[in-house]
Parts: structure tokens; C-alpha cells; sequence
């Protein structure tokens, strides 16, 4: 049970700075998610909470003793790597009560507290085996098994499920969650997948190049994203991006995004986008707000005509892709809607969910 | 079963024109038969060979005229100079390889710590001793330890100790050719424990760091687990080899002085090529190998049954 506090952390290789100044406070019992393309710096800095790497400036603190010198031993973290680094030369139970055994627990305690675990995941079965004989779902758990049976202050999982396949990664990813409800300890976890983000986060941390784009609630980082970065990452599919103009249009504004389509934006969003007017923006809206034109049209639709050029059935919805202006855009519509490839069919944009995006800072306006 | 029903397929499309023999050369088992026959006979002639000519040699006696049975075994039963060279090659082979093992994995660890662009160069410099031949570079050491001229006695007067006599007395004798047999086999295991540790995933370390290992805690639950097959099959070979070593006890002492330095090659060959009587030498070469045999048969034992733990 402890908060994680990052000030000002930097990490250069060489010259390279792999982690810009990053700040940081993970509260007590939070499961904070570090989601970014690669070599963005996510694991780098879990590894710095570990005590894997130095840290070459700013400091880290577990609650509010700073631990920039302490050896990893020292930190009472448990960690959960990539490929389960499992002692190929243990048993599953040595491999999970090795962190006590090194402390000197006694053993009835190791017993106990392994037979908990092993309870929580369901792999009592397996104490006896050797990781070899296990099926990387297995390996899995018992690499979370051994993090839990420490009881540390904070968890840290370095792309835990990247190993596995699909399946299997949907139902562990459940299951990581549903231990974290168990035992509720700060948790960080570093993905590439925005999905496994999304779905464990009680707060998401999305970085780009070192740096940290938006910190905020999985919901909050979908529906308010501060850059154009978080706005792409965050999503499948991702956001479409137009090049659009805003325009003064009476009292109102318009946004331009080609010579016969434009929409009047919100009386609401009016006053906040009026500075503005008259620069080139990025338009951007989810496929889910571009759907086929309903007759009970609700406040702030716009409707446009879009050539159908790929039409993705899913099952409870379908995709479909139509230029504007040269872009691909991709929209979300009722499967019996009846779209079909090389017809025009009437769309509509849903402009309560749009973003404008200023070009030169990447900003989300 | 599956050759037979192959060869049976081919017949019947091409009908009986085939020789017997012909047919037992398409048959997979006899071309691997074929394939491997070199070898076999390489073995039977330099391996098989000479060992059962030896046992026969043994059996003889000094002219090589008559059969004689054990005799020549009670005869170097009853010699105090047959039991001082059996512990001396004990002593010499295990005092050896223990000094290499751990002298070997020692160094490994520094290498393995050099930066990647400068551990070639340490590897190459490292490797050194053991490319010269033993022969060649025993005579150098051979002069480091002449008594009178001698660079260790030069230094250890300058420092103002007294002149050792590295070859004349028995004890620094013994000392020495086991010196000399560390300085040439440790880089044998240097080599092999560095690959060892390199085949180590770096993570396991990470993980024991966070599960809360210290250094030694690492070497001793990760490294040495994981390096056991690779060490056991290190010391067997090596044991054999240091066991058997001639070369440098040859040359640096011939065995002197009074037989204390002799092992069972240079006795073997003290008695049976310098002394004439190759019956008594090549008994007392064969008892090599039911020591031998009874260390490769346990060490073996335990790399089977643990078999192949890097999963």
C-alpha cells in the first residue's frame, strides 16, 4: 500500500533522452496504466520505479521517502515481466515463495501465503510443476503469483500480456483485473494496447517520445483528449482527421472542410472556438459520431452525402469508408442500415463529440 | 516399418529389375549404415584398437614372450611408487580443476561485465594461453622457475625472501606443473562459462534483484542453477584431460624430483618406452580408466535426470 511520486524524472542514454521530465503521483491502491507506441518511454520508466535503471535527473518518491538510491531489493516491489522471467530451474511453488524465502519467512508463512495465491489464480494444480511444463497462460499466472505472495507495496507489470494470443490475452486481462479487485495494491502497468489500457486503468498516462500527453480516467482521455496524439491513440478505429477552416459565419462559426460540405458548430463550442476563426484546423470525430442520417435527427447533427467505397460488416455494426476531400474517413452505422459499396448514402456528423485541433501545437482546442 | 513400406511402393512401380543388393542400398538404415562407416572405423582403429591391445599388452610380461596374467597388476600392487603416483594424479587432477573451475567462472564474470566492443579483445588476449601448446609454453615456464636465474627467484630476492627450488623440492614441484596446468586449462573454462552466462536471460536477474537477491544471492539461486549441466560437463572433460596429462609434468619435472611429480602418463612412460618394459607401462595406464569411468558414469547420471531445464 503506497503512492508513487515522480518529479521532474529524466532519463538519458548517452545523449539520447529516452524520458523528458515526467511528472507523476500514483495514490494509494490506483491502477495506473503507461500507454504509448513504442519506444516512447512507458517502460523505461516503470523500470526506473523499479530500481532497474538510474535515473539521470528528477527524483521518485514511494510515500514521500525518495528512493533514487535504493537498490531494487530494497523497494518491496513486486514485478510482472513481458516473458514471465520464470526460474527455469524451480519448481512453481520456489518460484513463487523465492522473494520470502530470501527474507527468511518462516515457513508455515510461505505455505500459507502460497496457497492463497495460488487459491486467487487458480493454479493449485500446478505448484509442483517446472515452468517448462506450463502453457504461457500458466506462466502467466504464476508470474503474477509470485508478485502477490510478496504482499509488496506496489505491483508493476511490463507488458504482461504481449506474449500471449488473442484469446487468452482478453480473459487474462480480466483476470489481472479481477485480482487487482482482490488485492488492492498501486498498481503500474505499461502496454502498447490502448484496449488493455482502457479496460484496466483507473487512470490511463498516455506518453509519446519521452513525454507525457495526457494523464486522466479512461473515459475522460475517449471523450476529452487534450492532444491530436491521445486523440489518435486512444480508440479503434481511431479518430478520423480532416483538414478543415473555421469560418465566421454571422454570429456563429462554421467549419469548412471542403467546398460543399460545412457545418455550423454548437451555439455551445462557439465561444470557445472563436479565437479561432479564420486558421487552418484538424477536424476530428470518432466513427462512432459519423453514422447513417436518422429521421429523429437530435440537436447538432450534420448531414452530408458520402460515395460508400468499403463497406466492414462486424456483426452488431458495420464499417464503412468514404472520402472527404481526398481523406479516407471511416464511420459506424447500423448494420441493417443498408449500405452498399458504390451508392451514396446520407451521413450524419454528430458535432456535440468534435474536436478541433490546432496544427502547430497539436493542441486539442 | 516405414522404410519397408516405401521400398515395397517403389517395387511395385518398378517391377522386379532390381538386384537384392541394390534394394538393401535404397533402404534408409543401411545408408545411414554407409554413411556413418568412416567413423566407425576411424573409432574401431585409433579407439577400439589400441585399448584392447593395451589389455593385451598388460597381460604380458617384460620381453612381450610370455602370457602372464595379473602379475604385472600384484607386481605395482606391492610398489610404493605405484600408490605415490595414484594419489599424486588424484591430487594433481582435482586440485587442478577445481583451481580452473573456479578461476574460470571467476574471470567469466569480468569478461561478461566488459562492454560488448571491448570483450573480444579480452577473450582473444584471455585465450592466449590455452592456443599455445602445452609443450612449448611449459619450456618458458620452465625457465621462470630455473633456480639460479630465474625471474620469480630474481623477484623474490629483490623483495628479500629467499631463492624457492620450484622443481627441485617436492612440494614446490608439485606446485608448479599444477600451476602450470591451471594457467593452461582455465581459459577452456573461461570460455565456456562466459557462453554459459551469456545464454543467462538478463530478466532472471532483474527478477531476483526485485524478489529481493543480493550479488551472491543472484550467483548462487540464478547463475550457478542455471550454469549446473554446462559445469558438470566443463569438469568431467576436464578432469579426463588433467587426469591424463603428460606434456607438462614431461617437461617441466619428468616426474622428478625422486618420482614425486609423476602421474600415470609420465610413469606409463617412464616405465614402459624409457625403461623397457612396455607390459608394466601400459598396466599401469590402464588404470586410468576405471577412475575415469566411475566419475564420467555419476556425472552423466545427474546431467540425464535433470536434462534440459532452460525451457
Amino acid at each position: 500500500m503506497a503512492q508513487v511520486t515522480l518529479r521532474k524524472v529524466v532519463k538519458k542514454y548517452d545523449e539520447v533522452e529516452a524520458v523528458s521530465a515526467i511528472d507523476l503521483d500514483i495514490a494509494d491502491k490506483e491502477f495506473v496504466v503507461l500507454v504509448g507506441p513504442s519506444g516512447c518511454g512507458k517502460s523505461t520508466t516503470l523500470r526506473m520505479i523499479a530500481g532497474l535503471e538510474d535515473i539521470t535527473g528528477g527524483e521518485i518518491a514511494v510515500d514521500g521517502e525518495i528512493v533514487n538510491d535504493v537498490p531494487p531489493k530494497d523497494r518491496d516491489m513486486a514485478m510482472v515481466f513481458q516473458n514471465y522471467a520464470l526460474y527455469p530451474h524451480m519448481t512453481v511453488y520456489q518460484n513463487m515463495s523465492f522473494g520470502l524465502r530470501l527474507k527468511h519467512f518462516p515457513k508455515e508463512e510461505i505455505e500459507k501465503r502460497v496457497q492463497e495465491a495460488a487459491r486467487i489464480l487458480d493454479i493449485t494444480d500446478l505448484l509442483d510443476r517446472k515452468p517448462r511444463q506450463l502453457s504461457g497462460g500458466q506462466r502467466q499466472r504464476v508470474a503474477m503469483g509470485r508478485a502477490i505472495v510478496r504482499n509488496p507495496k506496489v505491483f508493476l507489470f511490463d507488458e504482461p500480456l504481449s506474449n500471449l494470443d488473442a484469446k487468452l490475452r482478453v480473459q487474462m486481462r480480466t483476470e489481472i483485473k479481477r485480482v487487482h479487485q482482490k488485492v488492492r495494491t498501486t498498481t503500474v502497468y505499461v502496454t502498447h494496447d490502448q484496449v488493455e489500457a482502457m479496460t484496466l486503468a483507473d487512470r490511463v498516462v498516455v506518453m509519446n517520445r519521452g513525454r507525457i500527453e495526457q494523464i486522466g480516467a479512461p473515459n475522460f482521455l475517449y471523450h476529452s483528449p487534450a492532444t491530436r496524439f491521445v486523440a489518435g491513440f486512444i480508440g479503434s478505429p481511431a479518430m478520423n482527421f480532416l483538414p478543415c477552416r473555421l469560418e465566421q459565419a454571422g454570429d456563429g462559426l462554421n467549419v469548412r472542410l471542403s467546398d460543399s460540405i460545412a457545418f455550423a458548430v454548437p451555439a455551445e463550442r462557439v465561444q470557445r472556438y472563436r479565437p479561432a476563426a479564420g486558421k487552418e484546423l484538424t477536424f476530428g470525430i470518432r466513427p462512432e459520431h459519423l453514422t447513417e442520417a436518422k429521421t429523429n435527427g437530435s440537436k447538432n447533427l450534420a448531414t452530408f452525402d458520402a460515395g460508400i467505397e468499403v463497406v466492414e460488416p462486424m456483426g452488431n455494426e458495420t464499417m464503412v469508408f468514404f472520402s472527404i476531400s481526398g481523406t479516407e474517413v471511416c464511420g459506424r452505422i447500423d448494420p441493417n442500415a443498408g449500405a452498399r459499396v458504390g451508392a451514396s448514402m446520407k451521413m450524419a456528423a454528430h458535432l456535440d463529440h468534435m474536436h478541433l485541433i490546432d496544427n502547430a501545437s497539436g493542441r486539442v482546442l | 516399418m516405414v522404410d519397408a513400406a516405401i521400398s515395397d511402393v517403389r517395387e511395385l512401380s518398378t517391377p522386379a529389375k532390381r538386384t537384392g543388393m541394390r534394394r538393401m542400398l535404397q533402404r534408409k538404415s543401411s545408408i545411414a549404415f554407409l554413411m556413418t562407416l568412416p567413423l566407425i572405423l576411424l573409432i574401431g582403429l585409433l579407439v577400439l584398437y589400441p585399448a584392447f591391445y593395451a589389455v593385451h599388452l598388460a597381460t604380458l610380461n617384460k620381453s612381450m614372450q610370455r602370457f602372464v596374467g595379473l602379475s604385472n597388476f600384484t607386481f605395482l600392487f606391492n610398489r610404493e611408487t605405484f600408490w605415490m603416483v595414484v594419489r599424486q594424479s588424484c591430487i594433481f587432477a582435482l586440485t587442478a580443476v577445481i583451481f580452473k573451475a573456479l578461476i574460470g567462472f571467476v574471470v567469466a564474470h569480468f569478461v561478461h561485465n566488459v562492454p560488448a566492443n571491448k570483450q573480444r579483445r579480452w577473450r582473444g588476449i584471455l585465450l592466449i594461453p590455452w592456443v599455445i601448446p602445452p609443450a612449448m609454453s611449459t619450456l618458458a615456464w620452465l625457465w621462470l622457475f630455473d633456480p639460479s636465474y630465474s625471474a620469480f627467484n630474481w623477484i623474490l630476492v629483490h623483495l628479500g625472501l629467499s631463492p624457492v627450488a620450484w622443481t627441485g623440492d617436492a612440494y614446490w614441484a608439485r606446485f608448479s606443473v599444477i600451476l602450470i596446468n591451471v594457467w593452461f586449462g582455465a581459459p577452456f573454462f573461461l570460455i565456456m562459462y562466459l557462453a554459459a552466462l551469456k545464454s543467462v536471460p538478463d530478466q532472471l536477474y532483474e527478477a531476483a534483484q526485485i524478489d529481493g537477491a543480493n550479488w551472491w544471492q543472484r550467483i548462487w539461486f540464478v547463475t550457478l542453477p542455471m550454469m549446473r549441466n554446462i559445469i558438470a560437463i566443463t569438469v568431467l572433460f576436464s578432469t579426463i584431460v588433467t587426469f591424463a596429462n603428460f606434456d607438462i609434468v614431461q617437461v617441466l619435472t619428468a616426474g622428478g624430483p625422486i618420482d614425486k611429480t609423476h602421474v600415470f602418463a609420465t610413469w606409463a612412460f617412464r616405465l614402459g618406452i624409457q625403461g623397457g618394459d612396455i607390459p608394466l607401462g601400459a598396466s599401469v595406464s590402464l588404470f586410468m580408466f576405471p577412475i575415469l569411468a566411475v566419475c564420467a558414469i555419476f556425472i552423466l547420471r545427474d546431467i540425464r535426470r535433470r536434462g534440459n531445464e532452460a525451457s
